[in-house]
């Protein structure tokens, strides 16, 4: 089985050509056949591959396949290798997995709408894309696989994009993650500068050999330079200050979209590259510390935009950008296995949460404004149940999956002996959990509980979705409860030997980094870690309590507190301006630069008129040596001896030029 | 003075006389008149050298078909004296002073290489018919026919370009 | 025992009386014989090396000369017979529509 690895992103490709090719003449059926039949297919060759590794010894992976070789100029070569590891087989599990449900899912979401075969063959491309990304063996194919998932969001975003409002959201997704990746870019100049080779083997081989470079801002050297150049194409693709601007736009893409690029797996993609350079970053300490702080300050950040937000999907977008910060604030602090594990149960419990929330929508006719929802328990229970399920997830409430992996990340920033400041870092992040509870719980209350803002028309309306659509949220909701329990802190489950499972199994990837970072490491007792997780529970609790009352006992406190705290209330409304500030600070100069000067002056006075100017050069030149055929033989014979005075001296040159 | 540089003046001038005549003369008959008469200067020129073979090749051809020819078209179109015409200042402002360097520069090439001490003694002569028959036919055999090809090809050409309808 | 510069000197003056003629005169049949001037000064120059080096092939290249002379002279008068008839006129400076 291990020698069709390639068949797990070869096959959505397959599934995307045909449908690109041919989808149009085909029928619906046939279409969702396709789509589905090659994300599923794809599902059970990466569970065939995981059987096959799990009969296999431990020291067989990492396993380098390398298929051809794709660039060769002078000492640059380029092979297509896939890296199978434990991280690599992990990411395609949960890719295809979650993407599998999430293409059952559109059968019957985007059962209606036009452009059906279009979309599967899109979904399949991603797929691809994604697949490549994470198979990847060198930076240069995951570069390829991360242009392909941004050309893919771009291509989903505008889906509909006969609506100004998709189509610049798709555009704006696409050239916020540009400037990314030219940082990125820049990496993989930079690597091959020092390494010689983008190969994983190779870069990394060579770099554990080099000493770790001081965290201090003037004696960093290229490593530090690197990873931060590779954390920035990180900060574009998975949305962190201050490059996230584009997640929120993008929920103008259908929900299925949202739900598997902008939650679980496109976004993440960042998350898997940090973690698969880890090597890189454990020698910067300075990066790993820049990565921390920037996680934890978008998780906070985030957090307080989606307390007053009315969307829907407005609220899932922001949540999804402060869980990416605590990804990242994981993996800064040095526990690559705990960002790893977050990345995972979030993949669970936002797809779920995003598919729930399409469920909403659908049921709502079109309806995304919560304030206009309300009291829809009753009448869509599956979707009601599962969302539930999702909202305890990610609060971080106790035995689901949410828990287990927030937990286990805030512990690592707390105790890191890497990070500096770690306890602010913990302070952060804890905050940042109590609002996250705090607004999951608001969405829950306003969109299912309470008193119905309705029209009757949409009454009507509401029904609970098809099973096709349901499935996948049973599904994910399951996931979201129990796929946390492969990760129980040792605190908790040592003492029934199923302690930090996760971790273990992730081991052998990240072993070398572990022991750079943990090389000085205090020891923390139990107690502290218990006391500090049972603070988290405590909190997000509050955070329940808090909606609870604004929202269920009490709706009128939360507009007199919107009334009191009014400018504190308008700014976050309207997400600190930052669109607005980003258009007048950047935006507008660059258009206006674009348009007066390299358009205008450049590209007309300069290079047209240089252009034109040798033609006219040329022309002039023509007139003027045309005056030479006058005619008259005379002046030719004139010319002739003239000729014949150059050629006798040429060839009598040695005489007559002395 | 020996013989052969009496001689040699005496040709010398009347060929150079023929030219100054031919090219001051305004009436065309009498530019060729000139002519023939440079042409059999030079061919006794060419037997001061030796040549036998073209000496008599020059007068028989030369001068005596060529500038019949000549004469001919002359006498045909009835051509009378030029016209005083000038429409060309390239012809009088470049190139009279620049065929004035051409001479020059080849006057000059000759006293740069002037060949010392090489005098035309009759004891070294060549030429004769037989020899140049002979290498005619042996070395130069391929462009002896090709000469014969243009003769051929110019007899035509003259004929279909003179006719007076074609 | 004529120094062989002398015919050399001899050639070159007649070329340069060739080359006059063939810019100043205006009737083709004028020009065309100064053309046939210069031919044979270069002729003149070929025997006259042929001599100094003893090499035969000099005074057979002369002869090649000789007889595409003909043929040029067949031909070209030919031609001026041809712009007579068109141009009525033998002056060179009135066959001058050939120009930009």
């Amino acid at each position: 089985m291990l020698d069709y690895l390639w068949l797990v992103p070869l096959l959505p490709l397959a599934g995307a050509f045909l449908l690109g090719v041919v989808g149009r003449r085909l029928a619906q059926s046939t279409v969702s056949l396709i789509g589905v039949g090659s994300a599923g297919l794809s599902f059970g060759v990466s569970l065939g591959v995981a059987a096959a590794v799990a009969e296999m010894p431990a020291e067989s992976l990492p396993m380098v396949k390398s298929y051809f070789t794709w660039l060769a100029a002078g000492s640059f070569r380029v092979e297509a290798v896939f890296l199978l590891d434990q991280l690599s087989l992990l990411m395609i599990l949960v890719v295809t997995g979650v993407g599998f449900l999430i293409h059952v899912y559109s059968i019957g979401y985007m059962a209606h709408e036009g452009g059906y075969y279009r979309f599967f063959a899109y979904l399949n491309l991603f797929m691809f894309f994604m697949l490549l990304l994470v198979l990847a063996g060198n930076y240069a194919l995951l570069f390829v696989g991360w242009e392909g998932v941004g050309l893919c969001s771009y291509l989903l975003i505008g889906f509909y994009f006969l609506r100004k409002s998709a189509a610049d959201a798709g555009k704006k997704a696409f050239i916020v993650n540009r400037i990314g990746d030219f940082g990125f870019t820049l990496a993989l100049l930079l690597m091959f500068w020092t390494f010689g080779s983008l190969d994983f083997t190779t870069v990394f081989g060579r770099a554990a050999g080099m000493p770790v470079e001081p965290a201090a801002w003037g004696q960093a050297g290229v490593l530090t330079a690197i990873s931060l150049l590779l954390f920035s194409g990180a900060v574009g693709k998975s949305a962190q200050i201050p490059l996230y601007v584009w997640l929120p736009d993008a929920m103008e893409g259908p929900t299925p979209v949202s739900a598997l690029i902008h939650a679980a797996t496109m976004v993440a993609a960042g998350v898997y590259m940090v973690a698969r350079s880890h090597v890189l970053f454990a020698h910067a300490p300075l990066a790993l510390t820049v990565v921390a702080a920037v996680g934890c300050l978008t998780a906070f950040y985030a957090a307080t935009i989606g307390l007053v937000q009315t969307d829907i999907k407005r609220v899932l977008a922001y949540s999804t950008v402060s869980q990416l910060g605590y990804m990242f604030l994981g993996l800064g602090a040095g526990a690559f296995a705990a960002g790893i594990f977050h990345l995972m149960t979030h993949a669970f419990f936002k797809a779920l949460l995003f598919l729930a929330a399409g469920s909403v929508i659908h049921a709502m006719n079109g309806e995304q404004d919560i304030r206009k929802m309300g009291d829809l328990r009753g009448k869509i229970p599956a979707t009601y149940w599962t969302f539930l399920m999702g909202t305890l997830a990610i609060a971080g409430l106790p035995g689901f999956s949410g828990f287990f992996s927030k937990d286990e990340i805030l512990w690592q920033a707390f105790s890191s002996p890497s990070l500096p400041l770690g306890w602010l870092l913990w302070l952060g992040g804890v905050v940042a959990a109590m609002l996250t509870s705090f607004y999951m719980f608001r969405l829950v209350f306003l969109t299912f509980h309470g008193q119905a803002r309705y029209t009757p028309e949409t009454a009507h309306h509401v029904h609970e979705s098809p099973r096709v659509m349901t499935g996948p949220l049973a599904a994910l909701a399951l996931l979201s409860v129990i796929g946390g329990w492969v990760g129980i802190p040792a605190v908790l489950g040592e003492r029934a030997g199923i302690a930090n499972l996760f971790e273990h199994f992730l081991e052998p990837v990240f072993s070398s980094s572990t022991a750079i970072l943990r090389a000085d490491a205090i020891a923390h007792s139990h107690s502290e870690e218990l006391g500090l997780m049972g603070l988290t529970v405590l909190l997000a609790l509050a955070g329940l309590t808090v909606a609870y009352t604004f929202y269920l006992r009490n709706p009128e406190l939360a507009r007199q507190l919107a009334e009191t705290f009014r400018r504190p209330y308008q700014l976050l409304l309207g997400k600190y301006y930052v669109d607005e500030i980003y258009s007048a600070a950047i935006i507008r100069p660059l258009h206006w630069l674009s348009e007066r000067v390299f358009w205008q002056e450049v590209d007309v006075k300069v290079v047209d008129g240089a252009f034109n100017g040798v033609a006219a050069r040329a022309r002039s030149f023509g007139l003027w040596v045309r005056l030479l055929q006058s005619g008259n033989t005379r002046s030719y014979g004139a010319w002739v001896v003239v000729g014949a005075l150059v050629i006798l001296s040429y060839f009598a040159r040695d005489y007559v030029f002395r | 003075m020996p013989a052969e540089t009496v001689l040699f003046f005496v040709f010398g001038g009347l060929a150079v006389l023929g030219a100054l005549n031919l090219v001051l003369q305004r009436h065309p008959i009498h530019s060729a008149l000139s002519l023939i008469l440079v042409m059999a200067a030079l061919a006794a020129l060419y037997l001061l050298l030796g040549a036998e073979f073209i000496a008599a090749i020059q007068v028989i051809v030369y001068a005596g078909a060529i500038m019949v020819l000549f004469v001919f078209v002359i006498m045909l179109l009835n051509a009378g004296e030029e016209e005083r015409t000038s429409m060309s200042r390239a012809a009088r402002y470049v190139g009279l002073p620049v065929a004035g360097l051409l001479l020059a520069e080849v006057g000059y090439l000759l006293y740069r290489a002037w060949p010392e001490g090489a005098v035309v003694e009759a004891d070294k002569f060549l030429g004769r018919t037989g020899p140049i028959g002979r290498l005619l036919f042996t070395d130069f055999a391929l462009p002896f026919e090709l000469t014969s090809v243009l003769i051929l090809i110019a007899v035509l050409g003259a004929v279909v370009l003179a006719k007076k309808e074609l | 025992m004529v120094p062989l510069s002398y015919y050399l000197v001899l050639s070159a003056i007649l070329f340069g009386l060739g080359v006059v003629g063939f810019l100043l005169k205006r009737s083709v049949i004028t020009i065309f014989m100064s053309i046939e001037l210069m031919l044979n000064a270069v002729n003149l120059a070929f025997v006259a090396f042929s001599y100094h080096w003893q090499a035969l092939s000099g005074q057979v290249f002369v002869f090649f000369v000789i007889v595409v002379a003909a043929a040029e002279a067949a031909v070209g008068l030919a031609i001026i017979i041809l712009v007579f008839r068109t141009r009525a006129s033998l002056n060179v400076e009135r066959v001058n529509l050939m120009k930009w």
